[in-house]
């Protein structure tokens, strides 16, 4: 099923690729909705089974595709209607939906699979499929943006590369050659830590650029900024947990060793760092995308820091992570009818938002309370986890330094939403205020709702497959 | 004789590091295609013969051809400048890749390992922070790229330091070679060359917060 997935949804993209039929293009698009679809709802029945030798069903990977495919379907529609009001040429729209198509299946096949090599692969692939989207608008600003991607990419690949040869290296003690992680855990005693240790630091720094963390989440920031926002959306979820995948997986092999503390102590460095820095941009961020994006960077270094804290964090760090691609997939998508009621990212112009649009404003304000983790947001019951994880690890500092930190985000964040929301922009010309559906923003408030529902309320399936995806990681 | 061409491969570091005009650098990585495919040749003689010629083939017409032949029409395509332009001076480019190549040498020195062959590890290494330091002291885009080439070359010995027990990664090597060459010469010689004349890293700081 995984290679007819492959090969059906890959030569989809191709045909999107040429294509210059609208009707054609428009089937295309939901013939891979579906087909992702049927992916899924195969994947879960196939549950706990390999397939294609590199593919295993496992609780993480079904939990992470099925929040790719929920978020899937709003991201086509509103690629969709971005591209119709933003009238793109037949070419660029193929273009835009052969990379978009080409991207969630790239980001799928590397959470399902069980080999470092094969996910390493995939996350090659999202490269390639990102730069197109981040290109999309061809002008001097996107071009440097996606230099910058493609750069800083690229050498992140090249350094998860050299730790796979490292971990082949520390595999070898072992008298094996099998890099799959399920090997990697039956081996576990007899890997070479120095190896070990050498292959971590090269996989977790090059899994950094994807996931969003110090010290490779530059070039993320700029992608998000110039990509579509659907595509940004997707950039700054479904392809974060992508990054998170990577690192878990490998992760779970080194928690089982004697480097289970040097580990945690280096995620813990990256993550509290990554907040830090996280805190510094959003006090100054005038760019409401890049905001969001800076958002996505405080979040991602809390999951880590409950993954460096252990115990309780372990959960609530994979709950965190499915509730935040809800939550700020959401927001990317509000950010676009937005966009076409003041044609400007910054902030300074935008203003009074309630006027013109009062459903997208609702959006984007129980966006805000849920992306800042207030009752009643899903992101609250996980980020509370997370500091009572910190609490009982002992790391009280840390944890009062990270609660001063995301006091001042939310401050930052909150500065810039009520501008948006309620204070007129001066010098703004009313009177040719585009008019939005409010039906646009339904999607929205489904993936808001759900995050909430989900965290306040999570069904006992859900509870399920988070525990049995931190399963192997010790107490 | 594999030891002699890897201290060469080293060597060429050296003068990397200490070259001034573009030219130098496109024929430097030429002469490391070169010096790969010997190495190859005689290191790899455990895997079957058909993935040896692929292997060797990538190394001497990707590695030693299509590569410089494309970024010598880049630099001319584009009307490069012909010098370098560091951004310090060549003597303390000397230095620092020195401390580099014995830093490396002097890790190695504190492994223990019967598995891997040092000399391997070494330049492997060393190519790998040299790159970087290329790419990071270089003010030219297009030394940037020569730069990433450089790492990959380094990661390629890596790679045929365990290259006989697992060929796979070798080809996984190859893969991420062409790949990543592919997409960024592609960028390079598509739009960048086009937008940004001078093609200066100064002019890549338009995306600001605000």
């Amino acid at each position: 099923m995984t290679l007819i997935y492959l090969i059906l949804a890959f030569s989809i993209a191709i045909v999107l690729f040429v294509n210059k039929n609208k009707a054609i293009n428009l089937s295309l698009i939901i013939i891979f909705v579906i087909l992702q679809w049927i992916y899924t709802i195969y994947a879960c029945y196939h549950f706990k089974t390999t397939d294609l030798e590199y593919f295993t069903f496992d609780s993480l990977g079904i939990l992470l595709l099925i929040t790719l495919s929920i978020i899937s379907i709003p991201a086509m529609i509103h690629s969709y209607i971005y591209i119709r009001i933003n009238g793109d040429t037949p070419q660029s729209k193929g273009i835009y939906f052969a990379a978009i198509t080409g991207l969630i299946t790239a980001i799928s096949a590397g959470y399902l699979s069980n080999h470092i090599a094969v996910t390493w692969i995939f996350t090659e692939l999202t490269t390639l499929c990102a730069s197109a989207l981040i290109y999309h608008h061809r002008n001097k600003l996107a071009l440097e943006a996606t230099w910058k991607y493609v750069f800083i990419c690229a050498i992140s690949i090249t350094f998860i590369f050299i730790g796979i040869l490292f971990l082949s290296l520390s595999l070898q003690h072992a008298g094996s050659e099998d890099l799959s992680f399920q090997n990697l855990l039956s081996n576990v005693d007899k890997l070479n830590p120095f190896w070990l240790q050498l292959a971590f630091l090269f996989i977790f720094t090059g899994f950094t650029a994807k996931l969003g963390l110090v010290p490779m989440f530059t070039a993320g920031i700029d992608a998000k900024d110039n990509a579509p926002g659907p595509a940004a959306a997707l950039l700054s979820t479904v392809l974060m947990n992508l990054g998170f995948i990577g690192i878990f997986r490998f992760y779970i092999v080194i928690a089982n060793t004697s480097l289970h503390h040097w580990a945690n102590l280096v995620i813990g460095i990256a993550a509290f760092l990554s907040i830090f820095v996280a805190t510094v941009y959003m006090i100054k961020v005038k760019n409401i995308k890049r905001m969001f994006a800076y958002s996505g960077i405080e979040h991602m270094g809390l999951v880590m820091l409950g993954i460096a804290a252990g115990g309780v964090g372990y959960y609530a760090a994979v709950l965190h992570i499915v509730l935040h691609a809800f939550v700020k997939s959401s927001m990317f998508f509000q950010y676009n009818q937005l966009y076409n009621v003041f044609k400007t990212k910054s902030i300074y112009h935008i203003g009074n938002y309630f006027k013109f649009n009062p459903t997208g404003a609702m959006v984007l304000l129980s966006g805000f309370i849920c992306v800042t983790a207030m009752p009643p947001s899903g992101l609250f019951v996980s980020e509370f986890m997370i500091f009572s994880s910190l609490f009982s690890a002992n790391h009280i500092i840390v944890l009062l330094l990270v609660l001063l930190l995301l006091t001042m985000i939310i401050w930052a964040f909150g500065k810039n939403i009520f501008k948006i929301l309620f204070i007129p922009s001066i010098g703004f010309n009313e009177t040719n205020v585009v008019y939005t559906s409010r039906w646009e923003s339904l999607t929205q408030i489904i993936l808001l709702a759900g995050s909430i529902y989900l965290g306040l309320n999570p069904p006992a399936k859900f509870v399920q497959l988070i525990n049995e995806s931190i399963m192997q990681l010790p107490l | 004789m594999i030891d002699v061409l890897l201290i060469t491969f080293l060597i060429t570091l050296f003068y990397m590091a200490i070259a001034n005009r573009l030219l130098t650098y496109i024929n430097v990585l030429a002469l490391q295609g070169v010096l790969l495919f010997f190495v190859v040749f005689l290191q790899l003689n455990e895997i079957s013969t058909l993935n040896l010629v692929f292997i060797l083939l990538e190394t001497i017409i990707f590695k030693s051809i299509a590569v410089p032949i494309f970024l010598a029409y880049v630099l001319k395509r584009n009307n490069i400048t012909r010098e370098a332009e560091p951004f310090l001076p060549n003597f303390v480019s000397l230095i620092i890749t020195t401390i580099i190549v014995v830093a490396t040498i002097l890790l190695a020195n504190v492994i223990e390992d019967t598995h891997l062959d040092k000399i391997f590890f070494v330049v492997a290494l060393s190519t790998l922070f040299v790159g970087l330091y290329i790419i990071a002291t270089r003010r030219k885009i297009i030394t940037h790229v020569m730069g990433y080439m450089v790492i990959e070359n380094g990661v390629f010995v890596l790679s045929l330091a365990v290259g006989n027990e697992m060929p796979m990664l070798v080809n996984l090597g190859i893969m991420l070679d062409i790949f990543a060459s592919v997409l960024i010469l592609g960028i390079f010689l598509n739009k960048i060359g086009d937008v940004f004349k001078n093609i200066d890293v100064n002019q890549l700081s338009n995306l600001k917060d605000y």
